[in-house]
């Protein structure tokens, strides 16, 4: 089988050096101007510049600096304008000849994204569009694309880009990375947007749908990009290991007709290895804080999980008691079912029946891994009736055909079984 | 907010109604789709369709009648049925609509209801 790395042709090459080049020159120009749009429209503006002029003059030796200076001086040139309209001077920290002057040191211009990504996840921000405007602001990911993978209507998330970057132009949201003291709580919720991108798979339940594929590429460049830029934090090291841990099994989720293969039936052998060897190492690197946060223990979840292509077996008795671990720091509907389906192969079916039980029926009338693990754990009590009851339920909330199939084979077999 | 969601199936879906081997499956799906969206209280109308060959279209332009067998349009996707919904807003309506099974092989469309 071939490596990640053969994978990356010149082309993949070139997109991710132009998406690494995108995020650093909208978090330099859009810390200057306090203004993400104005900083976006500049950018887009320079390279449709730069695909006018490179072909017939050449590509310039600096090409990051040239987008730079073009870009400025749109945004001078937006400004004078507005000043002339408005009768008022903007708030600008430089003026032109600064501005050139800069453009000469401007291949080392300073890595602003990591302030970008503290904006976007902001606490004055709707929680529902900083992940959003991050997967737009540092990869430059079109609106479109982001609505398919959040399932919202294209207009509708365009709307919301929009107003997300008023909000931080007219609140003045501060480009900084915060203070000590308020950092974990900061860095929280910018890990939670990375990892919304990614697609929550609780798939400790078997059958439980992935609420969407997710931009699984794109978070975990952001989620390296955060380790890269804020090394000591354990809970960044803790968020990629975890996504890491999920990728890494991506094909074995897959039988080779696109059916659904649920995690304890997964071929080990379709592990990837590297992703595996890079998430643990990660791990390691965040248990040196000695200090465990969410995403810490739910990769330790997955890490044993994936110990079973060492030993051969699931320790069921540790998984329970990382996500009881889990859910005191962060006790999500998804927490408590993954809960529920440790409790049920460490303890019994009683057991994870009664955590089930436990679960207000509200948050999960339209949660399918719950229905898809109480359909499972009444089915290995025999109780066939009230299984494919559960079993309905969770089809008819699933989006995705392989998940629907599996479901529909297994309460088939319940019903063979009685 | 009542939404309709419209399902545009391909023709393999309807084969799939009555075929010995798929119907099971075919019809489960959405007996399981119809539950879930009752089940969580949003469900509001609808209406499962018999296949294209059996629609009739009817123009009247111009004062000139013209009655024809068939669909209104032939294209490779038709629809099925459709089902009204009632949700607070269109990300919900489009979060019941990924969850009907002709998303995954043919079309499903969300539009929002006139007032009534």
């Amino acid at each position: 089988m071939k490596s990640a790395d053969d994978d990356v042709d010149t082309g993949e090459a070139a997109r991710l050096a132009a998406r690494a080049s995108y995020g650093r020159l909208v978090a330099y120009l859009a810390r200057r101007w306090r203004d993400v749009a104005a900083a976006e429209d500049a950018l887009s503006d320079a390279f449709v510049a730069a695909l006018d002029t490179w072909p017939r003059v050449g590509v310039p030796e600096k090409p990051e600096a040239w987008l730079l200076t073009v870009a400025r001086r749109r945004l001078i040139d937006a400004a004078r304008h507005a000043k002339v309209e408005a009768g008022a001077a903007p708030d600008l920290d430089m003026g032109l000849g600064q501005a050139e002057q800069e453009t000469a040191t401007a291949a080392q211009f300073p890595d602003e994204r990591l302030k970008l990504l503290f904006v976007c996840a902001h606490p004055a921000i709707d929680e529902a569009i900083r992940t959003p405007l991050m997967l737009q602001t540092v990869l430059g990911l079109d609106a479109a694309t982001i609505a398919s993978a959040f399932l919202v209507a294209p207009a509708t998330m365009s709307q919301r880009l929009v107003r997300g970057k008023a909000k931080i132009r007219d609140a003045r949201i501060r480009f900084e990375v915060p203070e000590a003291h308020e950092l974990p709580v900061r860095l929280g919720a910018v890990l939670e947007a990375i990892y919304a991108a990614y697609g929550s798979g609780w798939e400790t339940v078997a059958g439980a749908d992935d609420r969407r594929d997710g931009l699984a590429e794109e978070a975990i460049w952001l989620g390296r990009l955060v380790t890269r830029l804020l090394p000591e934090e354990p809970e960044a090291h803790g968020l990629l290991a975890l996504m890491l841990h999920c990728e890494a099994r991506r094909t074995a989720r897959r039988d080779a007709r696109g059916g659904y293969v649920p995690l304890d039936r997964q071929d080990i052998a379709l592990w990837s290895r590297p992703m595996i060897d890079e998430a643990e190492r990660s791990l390691i690197m965040a248990s040196r804080a000695n200090n465990p946060g969410r995403f810490q223990l739910e990769a330790a979840i997955q890490s044993v999980h994936a110990h079973r292509a060492v030993t051969g077996r699931t320790d069921w008795d540790a998984i329970a008691l990382l996500y009881a671990g889990l859910l005191r720091c962060a006790p999500t509907v998804g927490a408590h079912v993954a809960h529920a389906a440790a409790l049920a192969e460490a303890k019994g079916v009683d057991a994870g029946l009664e955590t089930l039980a436990a679960i207000a029926r509200q948050a999960v009338a339209t949660y399918q891994p719950y229905w898809a693990l109480r359909a499972h754990l009444l089915k290995g009590l025999g109780r066939v009736e009230e299984a494919n009851e559960a079993y309905a339920r969770a089809i008819g909330l699933s989006e995705n055909m392989a998940v629907r199939d599996f479901l529909v084979s297994q309460s088939q077999r319940a019903c063979v079984s009685e | 907010m009542k939404y309709t969601i419209l399902i545009y199936e391909t023709a393999a879906d309807f084969t799939a109604r009555t075929d010995d081997h798929r119907k099971d499956a075919y019809w489960g799906a959405y007996r399981a789709y119809t539950k879930a969206l009752t089940d969580a209280g949003v469900m509001a109308g609808g209406a499962g369709l018999q296949p294209p060959h059996l629609a009739t279209t009817i123009r009247q332009h111009d004062g000139k009648q013209r009655v024809q067998d068939g669909p209104y349009a032939e294209a490779k996707e038709q629809l099925g049925g459709c089902y009204v919904i009632d949700v607070p807003d269109l990300d919900q309506a489009l979060a019941w609509a990924a969850r009907c099974p002709a998303a995954s092989t043919g079309t499903v469309e969300v539009r929002p209801n006139l007032p009534t």
